[in-house]
């Protein structure tokens, strides 16, 4: 939805300075309709809207040919003032084809601008407006019914908007098509989705509409494509929707160098980003335009402020809080309360499980029946849509989501947001809660319910940051090798490259800046024959340099299976799950059966037939897998085997982690906790330490015959379970005799037989020497070795950068037979060339991914010289949570040894009891 | 998230778990590193090497590491140096296609030249490389009896006492504290057996799969997964499908 401004009194505005570079605008800040050009006032004025401050001053930068940046909160009309000067544009050109754009601006306007930085366009230079020479229009202007088709202009694609969800481009187009048919305007806009059919692609590449609404992986697939030039040629301006989510993933790389391609198709383009409030939107203003090395080219920026400030609270529960897990189980009746006394509200949580428990929970105490339904990303697509229809329809009163509802179109009637559990980030409960809030001058309204004790410290942390209103969004990533060898491969497909003009054009991308040409020619090899040391398969080269000294590709086999294989969303294999009758007493299993969504392959590796889960709000019962399909059955289980808690897929910011360690080191803050959680932290004071803000504290302490050790590093449960991985192998070696470790996103608990208290007290072991930065030298490189977690994330990029396919519908029944392990090609790799580009790249993505090494490097480095050991006779109040969680959950893959020499061994009581 | 350590003790001087079995009342060593050794006939067997599978895969586009036929070689060079056998009885799909053999890197094929050296050497032929392939030495054969044993590349259908086969690649796959380990076995009865595949790049076939079906003697059947440095026997009624 694009939501107007209500009809007020406006305000006409003088002196516009759009040449500002960074622009800070008042949300509620009134201005005259005029300020526009016509159709568009009248049209506005009919309806007795006015445009936005930000609006016009996108409208502005459009004139002064700028790329430019907008940061405007949910609701504000970013959307529109995204379009806008497009449609101005094209209307523009259609009515008056002898004042063509370069005609100086009619905007003038008042600024309310703080400008700074320097940088624009290109090289810092701004460029001159750009005229546009649209063919005259036809004889008799049509401005009747249904006559704009015919005679439209004939000026190519001018806009590409891009989005990180299909169904807002599709929702975008469609509440666009409202103010251009309203206005008669003769501009013909469509969307572009894996779902749009290929007659009508292909009709799309002959004859382009003036708007293509789309997606990064459709992007990808038009470049590269001969007919790029001609389809890109005309394009005035890119729009890249929900930016700041966008740049955090590989998608973003791999858009980056598609906007660098467009750029050199289209030297003319504009583009613009629209994003939520980031911690640094240099980085965006970055993104959005070519870079050349040693100059750092920015966009413009426009901020908008204002609006309410939002009020986030905190559950303050009446209910015992738990020492740890994640359901908040015990706040459920008071969050149905919450429910009950709103209108609509989303209830978002960190995991799918989380989703599926709460939903059932609600339904089981439903009694006054509210409409509340569930929503997460492995449910089947048609029964997600159900439920964003129903609730656009304003049919629900509740919906349980997971961060798959964290994009998408607003929905009007949202007046609150709860969520479940860790906020993980300030900038990321600041979005959600974003979600409620249809109205910019009234507050969005979000309710935190921790789930558990350290949660509680979380929530205080991320309510002050709030506040503060600040943002800890991540800072912009390094391009992934992995894309590149992606996107080099697409190039060929697309036309013949030279390397060094590639090279240059994939440095424009602000993700690539820093590449090497070492590496870049590293990933060209790396495309053309596997970029191995051992020259093997220079014959079966997948892309090969001519004569000319171009690289193209060797066969159009080639280029059908890079188009098979586009994208950088991979996926842990998943499974269909169709739901069936019971096998009951015959053992068959019945085939068909309703789809109810997909689940992950290892998750349903590590059930054994009968296992009870819940999914898609029902208790299944495991059946079989046959082929691609999981067959489950309705169970009549009350107490399911749910899915392993799987974490949320984002580790607690480290601006966060920082604000709960200094709560936790500053007694005179706690006066706003909940009485329960400020008795447990002063017994901890009493009976052990409070970890200062820099400090790490270490616990030991002997319990059932076993010798703990207990850290609190607060750096997530990722990059704990690194260090557990690697703190137990120095531990071994120092004959410690660790038998395991749990950790969770705030504590990492080791047990062993060794005293470890004691001789850490006789200065027999070296704390120091245990938490060395050497940890990540060989012990790593050792673990490496052997992770499931390394191999999981050499899969992903082994299928990025094409070493191997995607599965396909249709192929699954012959894949055991046809695919080959990953996990074998990393072992064999790693063996023989550990210098594999594709080492590389799987080791960048380690770094920061589900090993989160560099976070564990930095928390090395902060606390050296600052551990604090307490040598304890019984557990610690701080250490209660995740010894709690001892045995609730198991690694993957990992120890898998151990788990079978105990099935052995119960064989062997068998047979000798 | 709770991790479980490997079992402590030990370390680089931890004995090597090989494991007897019985078939066809002769006693043969399992080795964890998938080798079958036959003590009383000096005889050491191994299961679809698939060598040159990562260069067939190139000829198809995907251009797999083409180290896995050193890799496989190098493992085997390991376990022939440990027992030292007279002779080599490699079961058949040694090769991934008709053509690896004539694409092997000369490395790899000096590899191979030299765990050849003193000993006898015989290639069963498999359905992957059914053909007598040139310049890799040894003898080649579609099966070899050697006292009460056969050894053979396909299982064969019905009774079969004494018979050691390869082809199916088995692999276990078991449940204990709600979580499920595959692993590469060997499949037996006591009667015959189902050796692992010792490719670098071969995957496995679930030993509950009907490819299976009628060779073992369901009370007796036993799956001997593969651990990093032991064998772990499992009866086979145990082992849980995909």
């Amino acid at each position: 939805m694009l939501p107007f401004e209500e009809p007020t009194e406006g305000r006409r505005l003088e002196g516009w300075r759009f040449a500002a570079r960074s622009v800070r605008v008042t949300l509620l800040e009134r201005i005259d309709t005029h300020s526009l050009p016509e159709p568009f006032a009248g049209w506005f004025s009919a309806r007795g809207w006015t445009p936005r401050v930000h609006q016009l001053e996108l409208l502005a930068k459009a004139r002064a040919g700028r790329s430019v940046l907008l940061i405007a909160p949910t609701g504000a009309g970013k959307t529109l003032a995204g379009f806008l000067p497009t449609l101005v544009e094209l209307s523009e050109a259609y009515l008056s084809p002898l004042a063509p754009l370069s005609s100086p601006p009619p905007l003038r306007g008042r600024s309310t601008a703080v400008a700074e930085g320097e940088g624009g366009r290109v090289g810092g230079e701004p460029l001159p407006p750009v005229p546009v020479a649209y063919p005259p229009p036809p004889p008799s202007p049509a401005r009747g019914e249904g006559a704009h088709r015919a005679s439209r202009h004939k000026g190519g694609l001018h806009t590409l908007y891009i989005s990180p969800l299909k169904a807002l481009a599709v929702d975008i187009a469609r509440n666009l098509e409202r103010p251009v048919a309203e206005m008669r305007l003769p501009i013909r806009l469509e969307t572009r989705t894996g779902d749009t059919p290929v007659s009508k692609r292909q009709r799309q590449r002959r004859d382009p509409p003036d708007i293509l609404l789309t997606t990064p992986e459709q992007l990808a697939l038009l470049l590269a494509s001969a007919d790029a030039p001609y389809l890109f040629g005309s394009l005035q301006r890119v729009i890249l929707d929900e930016l700041h989510s966008l740049v955090t993933s590989k998608r973003g790389d791999l858009l980056s160098l598609g906007l660098a391609r467009l750029f050199r198709i289209a030297p003319q383009l504009t583009a613009v980003g629209l994003s939520a409030t980031v911690a640094e939107p240099d980085d965006l203003c970055r993104f959005l335009v070519p870079q050349r090395p040693g100059l750092e080219a920015r966009a413009d920026l426009v901020i908008t402020d204002g609006g309410a400030a939002p009020q986030l609270t905190m559950l303050d529960t009446a209910e015992h809080l738990p020492w740890s897990g994640h359901s908040a189980r015990h706040a459920l009746a008071e969050m149905y309360a919450l429910i009950k006394r709103h209108k609509t509200v989303l209830v978002f949580v960190n995991t799918r499980s989380q989703a599926e428990f709460l939903f059932q929970e609600f339904w089981r105490i439903n009694d006054d029946n509210l409409t509340i339904a569930l929503h997460h990303g492995s449910l089947d697509v048609a029964q997600r849509r159900r439920v964003e229809e129903a609730m656009a329809a304003g049919r629900l009163r509740a919906v349980v989501c997971t961060s798959s509802l964290d994009l998408g179109v607003d929905w009007g009637d949202v007046d609150l947001v709860i969520n479940v559990g860790a906020p993980k980030g300030a900038s990321r409960i600041l979005q959600r809660i974003g979600r409620a809030n249809h109205r910019m001058d009234e507050p969005s309204r979000g309710v935190l319910v921790p789930a558990n004790r350290f949660e509680v410290l979380e929530c205080t942390a991320a309510l002050d940051a709030v506040a503060e209103n600040a943002q800890d969004t991540p800072p912009l990533r390094t391009g992934a090798l992995d894309v590149l060898a992606q996107h080099v491969l697409g190039c060929a497909v697309g036309e013949p490259f030279f390397a060094d003009a590639l090279y240059d054009e994939v440095r424009a991308a602000a993700p690539y800046v820093e590449l090497t040409r070492a590496d870049f020619g590293a990933m060209v090899d790396f495309v053309a024959t596997g970029g191995y040391a051992l020259k093997a398969y220079e014959r079966f080269a997948k892309i090969r340099q001519g004569q000319d000294g171009r690289w193209r590709i060797s066969h159009p086999r080639i280029a059908q299976r890079y188009r098979m294989n586009v994208g950088t969303i991979v996926e842990a294999d998943m499974l269909k799950v169709r739901l069936v009758r019971s096998r009951g007493t015959t053992g068959v299993v019945p085939r068909g059966g309703r789809l109810l969504g997909e689940v992950e392959e290892y998750f349903i590796e590590a059930m054994v037939p009968g296992d009870t889960f819940v999914f898609a709000g029902e208790i299944l019962k495991y059946e079989a897998l046959v082929e691609d399909e999981v067959y489950v059955s309705r169970s009549t289980a009350t107490d399911p085997k749910v899915p392993a808690y799987e974490g949320g897929k984002f580790p607690l910011s480290t601006y966060l982690a920082d604000r709960v360690r200094n709560l936790l080191a500053h007694p005179q803050e706690w006066r706003g906790l909940p009485a329960q959680v400020r008795q447990w932290l002063e017994i901890q004071h009493r009976r052990s330490l409070l970890p200062g803000r820099h400090d790490l504290l270490v616990e030991t302490f002997p319990r059932a015959a076993k010798h703990y050790l207990v850290c609190y590093p607060f750096e997530g449960r990722l990059a704990h379970v690194t260090l557990g991985m690697l703190l137990t192998r120095r531990l071994e070696r120092a004959r410690m005799r660790p038998l395991g470790f749990v950790a969770n996103e705030y504590a990492l608990a080791v047990w062993g037989l060794g005293d470890m208290g004691v001789r850490i007290a006789r200065g027999e072991l070296s704390l120091a020497a245990l938490f060395g930065e050497d940890m990540l030298g060989d012990d790593l490189e050792a673990w490496l070795a052997e992770s499931a977690m390394m191999k999981r994330t050499f899969r992903t990029c082994a299928i990025i950068a094409g070493l191997i396919e995607r599965r396909f519908p249709g192929e699954e029944k012959s894949r055991r037979q046809l695919t080959i392990s990953t996990d074998l090609v990393y072992d064999v790799l790693r063996k023989h060339q550990p210098d594999h580009v594709l080492l590389r790249a799987a080791r960048q993505d380690a770094a920061t991914g589900l090993l989160d090494i560099r976070r564990l490097g930095e928390m090395l480095s902060r606390v050296k010289g600052r551990i604090v050991h307490k040598a304890l006779d019984r557990v610690s109040p701080l250490a209660v949570p995740v010894m709690l969680e001892i045995g609730r959950e198991t690694v993957y893959g990992e120890a898998a040894d151990t788990l079978l020499a105990e099935a052995a061994d119960e064989l062997v009581k068998e047979a000798m009891g | 998230m709770t991790v479980d350590l490997p079992p402590p003790g030990g370390g680089e001087d931890r004995a090597r778990g090989g494991a007897e079995i019985t078939i066809a009342s002769v006693t043969l060593l399992a080795d964890p590193d998938g080798t079958l050794y036959w003590p009383e006939q000096d005889l050491l067997a191994v299961a679809d090497l698939h060598l040159e599978k990562g260069s067939s895969f190139a000829r198809r586009g995907v251009l797999l590491p083409p180290y896995d036929t050193a890799a496989t070689l190098t493992r085997l060079a390991q376990s022939i140096a440990r027992f030292q056998p007279k002779t080599v009885v490699t079961l058949g799909d040694n090769f991934h296609d008709g053509e690896g053999a004539w694409r092997m890197a000369d490395g790899d094929r000096a590899m191979l030249k030299s765990s050849q050296r003193g000993r006898d050497w015989i290639w069963i032929t498999g359905n992957h490389d059914p053909e007598p392939a040139d310049g890799i030495g040894g003898q080649f054969a579609a099966s070899v009896a050697v006292g009460p044993l056969t050894f053979r590349h396909e299982p064969s259908r019905g009774a079969a006492d004494g018979e050691i086969a390869g082809h199916l690649h088995p692999l276990a796959r078991v449940a204990q504290r709600g979580r499920a380990v595959s692993r590469r076995c060997f499949a037996a009865d006591g009667r015959r057996m189902v050796m692992p595949a010792f490719g670098s790049y071969t995957g496995g076939l679930n030993i509950r799969d009907r490819a299976f079906a009628g060779l073992f003697e369901r009370s007796t059947f036993i799956a001997h997964m593969l651990g990093e440095r032991r064998l772990y026997a499992i009866a086979a009624g145990r082992c849980l499908a995909d």
